[in-house]
């Protein structure tokens, strides 16, 4: 069927959404955030490696470490469902695959990373031992 | 989900051969994409033996012999042939280009394939349908936008403000950049793509125009801006050397500056 939509109107399309400079900011900022907690991240598994269970324990419930290991798993977790977001947009068309795509991203990640900070802060506050 | 393969009726055929005339000196093979839309057959790769020692350098010179002496059925846009008008971009050995600035022998290989801008429904041989292109950068308002009353002569610009718009006002808008950013190829009914989000800035930088806000609103979009993945295609092929890669970073970091 011929459309006979103006080229104009097609191009304008339905407006700006008026949003988008945040999540760029927070992608970049998350980024960011990450290169130092990354090589902390390193750092640290290094020193698991040379130490027992009670002493890894031990090294998780430190303040400093299991604060800086919520910290990496949240933005790790955020920056990761920032970027499928980005792809799904990008490759997926179909309003109703789209949609399943988005809500499966949010809730993989969200589960994932709440676990994965559970189980730091149950180690952390004594749960383990 | 993308679409991978062409479908059917837009699969590219083996076309006709036009052989090199009796008395050629120098003759090198030029591919070219053939659509004709009056009949239903399927496009078609023209395979033209052209005497090069017969024509000029440049690839629209190769293209107006071949219509001229070879086959006067192909169509293809072309009007200043000096790279002022934009008319003549087309995608030459896998690259968009203007085909009146593009020596043929810069591109390496016996053989030069020609074809249409990529991703644009194709009108004919080498013409693609470039309105929603035009009607992307008209949706941008490319002129000045004021409210203060009009000065007695011209809107006032200092040399370094007028500086700023270098880089950004010599685009001819060939759109050899927006097709060939694969951004725009997946998204192009919504994204703007590089031509027209390198005006949006030409306007947003200027010291003359008074609707900046408004602007950056009209832009604020992850879709109409934000899909730009900063793949740098666009730069890379622009016959004019801009880089309109660097223009939308601009913007970005001018949406930034409103929220920080």
């Amino acid at each position: 069927m011929a459309s006979y939509r103006t080229p104009l109107g097609r191009a304008r399309g339905l407006g700006a959404a008026h949003h988008g400079a945040s999540h760029w900011l927070a992608e970049r900022v998350s980024a960011i955030a990450l290169v130092p907690l990354v090589l902390w991240a390193i750092f640290g598994v290094l020193r698991l490696a040379t130490l027992d269970y009670q002493g890894a324990v031990l090294w998780v419930s430190s303040p400093l470490n299991a604060v800086l290991l919520v910290l990496l798993t949240a933005t790790a977790y955020w920056h990761m469902h920032a970027g499928m977001r980005v792809i799904v947009e990008d490759y997926i068309h179909k309003t109703l695959t789209k949609a399943v795509l988005l809500m499966l991203n949010l809730s993989v990640s969200v589960l994932v990373g709440v676990l994965a900070i559970f189980s730091i802060l149950k180690v952390a506050l004594g749960g383990a031992l | 989900m993308v679409q991978l393969a062409l479908p059917k009726n837009s699969r590219v055929q083996k076309g006709r051969h036009h052989p090199a005339p009796a008395g050629a000196t120098k003759v090198k093979t030029f591919k070219v994409y053939r659509y004709d839309p009056e009949t239903s057959e399927n496009p078609r790769w023209d395979t033209y033996d052209v005497d090069v020692d017969a024509c000029g350098p440049m690839v629209l010179d190769v293209l107006i012999h071949i219509k001229n002496t070879m086959d006067p059925t192909l169509a293809f846009r072309r009007s200043c042939r000096e790279g002022v008008c934009g008319s003549c971009a087309m995608n030459v050995g896998g690259r968009n280009t203007l085909a009146c600035t593009h020596g043929h022998t810069e591109t390496p290989g016996a053989d030069c394939q020609i074809s249409p801008l990529p991703s644009m429904p194709v009108l004919k041989d080498l013409i693609p349908d470039l309105s929603h292109f035009y009607a992307q950068y008209a949706s941008i308002e490319p002129w000045l936008h004021t409210t203060s009353p009009e000065p007695q002569g011209e809107w006032l610009q200092s040399p370094e403000d007028r500086e700023k718009i270098d880089g950004l006002y010599e685009c001819i808008l060939c759109a050899c950049c927006t097709t060939s950013c694969p951004s725009y190829w997946w998204n192009g009914e919504k994204y703007l793509g590089p031509a027209t989000l390198l005006h949006a800035y030409r306007w947003l930088i200027d010291s003359r125009d008074e609707a900046t806000g408004d602007r950056l609103d009209a832009l604020e979009d992850p879709f109409k801006l934000y899909r730009c993945h900063t793949i740098m295609n666009c730069a890379q092929v622009c016959p004019k050397g801009l880089n309109p890669a660097k223009a939308i970073a601009e913007v970005k970091k001018m949406l930034a500056d409103r929220i920080v």
